[in-house]
Parts: C-alpha cells; structure tokens; sequence
C-alpha cells in the first residue's frame, strides 16, 4: 500500500503548517552539480557539495525532526547566480557556529562578488592578522558555501588551494563571476 | 551503543507505506485522514524520543490510537477491498475480508497479529494493554472471523 504523492504532499504541507519541522531540506540541480540545500525558521542554514547522510548531519545540529520539502527561495536565488543574474544573495541565514568562525564568515560575506582575497587579508579584517591557517580551516567547514563566497579566498600567491566541492567547481564560480585568476 | 534517534524524514519515509496499509485495512475509505493525523502525531513527540528502539511498533500504537478514535466515533466501516500485498498467513488471508466485523480492539489485535507479525508484547503497547489482554483479544477476534466465515460459507 503505496503512499500516494498527492497524499506525501499534503502530509509534508500540514507539518510544515503547523510549526512542527526543525529543519528542512532539498535538493537543488546546479551546473556544479546536484546541491543539498537547507532552512530552518530563521534562514538559509546549510548548502552541501556532499549529499550522502546529510540528515543525519542536520538532526545533530538543529533536531530531528528533519524534513525533505522545496526551498523554492533558495532555488530561484541560487538559478538566478548560475545563471550570471545575481551578485549577491537576498537569503537570511541561519548560522550556527563558534565566535571566531562567525567572525571570519562575517567579512567573507562582504568579499565583492568577481574578486578574490588571501586567507591572510580575510584573517586580517576578522582581527587576527596570523590566523591564516585557522581561517583556512573555517573556510574549509563553510556551512554555506557560494552564498558565503569561500571560493573567492585563494592563497598568498594567487593559487586556488583547496574546496569543499573540489578546485574544478573553485574554478568553474570564479570563472562565472568573471574573476580576475591569476 | 544506544542507537541515534534517525532523523525524522528516514522515520516517515521507512514506515508511511506499511502504516497506510494497516490504517486500511483498519478504516478502509478513511484510512488516509488516519494516516496523516498519525504521522503529525508522531511528529509532535518526535523531539521527546528518548530511544530510537522499537520506532515501528511505537507508530503502530499511534496508529491504533488514531483508527480506535474513529472507530469509535463511527463503528463499522466500509471494509477496503484493495488488494493486501503483505499477508504472511493463508488463514488471516482467507478471513481477512470479515474484519470489519470485528469490535475495534479485536480487529486491531488481529490485524496488527496476523497482518504484521507483530510480537503480543507489542501489540500490548499498541493497545495500551496487557500482553495477556492483547493475546485474549486477537484469540477471540480470530475464533469471531471463523464464526462469521462458517455461516458465511
């Protein structure tokens, strides 16, 4: 006895209604390949280049009660980048991570769209000008990469180093955002 | 290790199939109100769980609580002639049909017995009873579908 699609609908429509969702989720096809995108009441809380045991991920940090259901705000904005349409994101975001972290995704947000910065210059106006590597490390667990520009933070000497999705997609958004490389 | 509570969307998608079919076979036509509410239900305590043991019977029991409510409210429904993919005895098979027949409690029992092979321990929970309640009342539900399956046949 199969659970009809209608019926999955509503049921997912109702719980959303009445308040009853810590967290939920979807997924979003992109040009840099399938996203896993998810909010709570209070904003944009996660994007995911990985899309395996992510619940999981998200029950840990936000509840379990975890649903799958469109984030269609989220979409058209994130449509809208791909498609060169869009330089900075209107989402409110939910961000739930330690002060220095915070900080440092803080002044990354403010990193224009189409240019690049050094870990050391990102660390700088955080205020902890030798905290290059730690601010590698922030970078790297970005719980909302493309709408918090991590890819926009390149090495000391212009080297593209490392991402969470991998340097081709790195590439793939400076190129979109027709970054100077050097 | 005490297992992890899984995230709710793992919960839903595993059971809501099985619980549908049991809601039919209990409510027939007005399983899928049941079912939606059971699930909300759910929903609402989902953040107490204290234990992710025994989650199927633990829907189970929601369940029942939901299809007793309306039984209740309005015995003797139309009974479901879907056809029922999961039977795993020929007896309950060839008596299935005549469920409705049966008062709520019984009907839960024998339904959540034979229909699902769930153990009397858990549907002692299910019905908010004894084990030895809840094996009483299936024993007697079934002993009532073969009375109305003789004079029926």
């Amino acid at each position: 006895m199969n659970v009809t699609p209608d019926l999955d609908h509503r049921f997912r429509e109702a719980a959303l209604r009445e308040g009853l969702i810590d967290v939920r989720y979807d997924i979003v096809e992109s040009p840099v390949g399938d996203l896993f995108v998810a909010a709570t009441d209070r904003g944009l809380a996660r994007i995911s280049y990985r899309l395996e045991g992510m619940e999981e991920t998200l029950a840990r940090t936000f509840g379990s009660r975890v649903l799958r259901s469109p984030l269609d705000e989220v979409r058209r904005e994130l449509d809208e980048y791909f498609a060169g349409e869009r330089k900075v994101f209107d989402l409110p975001l939910d961000l739930r991570v330690a002060p220095f972290p915070a900080g440092v995704l803080a002044e990354l947000a403010h990193v224009p769209y189409g240019q690049t910065e050094t870990y050391g210059a990102l660390a700088a106006k955080a205020g902890r000008p030798r905290a290059a590597r730690a601010v590698g490390t922030v970078m790297n667990r970005n719980p909302i990469p493309i709408v918090l520009p991590c890819h926009r933070i390149v090495g000391a000497n212009g080297s593209l180093t490392g991402y969470a999705g991998g340097l081709d997609v790195k590439l793939q958004l400076l190129q979109l955002e027709g970054a100077m490389l050097a | 290790m005490q297992a992890e509570i899984p995230p709710f969307e793992r919960f839903y998608v595993e059971h809501r199939d099985e619980v549908l079919g049991y809601l039919r076979r209990l409510l027939g036509q007005r399983a899928e109100d049941a079912w939606q509410e059971t699930f909300l239900r759910a929903l609402r305590a989902y953040d107490r769980l204290q234990h992710a043991r025994n989650l199927r019977s633990w829907v189970f029991t929601i369940a029942t609580n939901v299809a007793m409510d309306e039984l209740r409210v309005k015995p003797q429904p139309p009974v479901d002639e879907a056809p029922v993919s999961e039977i795993r005895r020929d007896a309950f098979r060839e008596l299935e049909h005549l469920t409705g027949d049966l008062p709520p409690t019984e009907r839960a029992a024998v339904v959540l017995r034979y229909g699902y092979d769930l153990p009397y321990a858990q549907i002692a929970d299910a019905l908010g009873s004894s084990e030895d309640a809840a094996r009483a009342a299936a024993s007697s539900g079934v002993r009532r579908l073969r009375r109305t399956h003789e004079r029926h046949a």
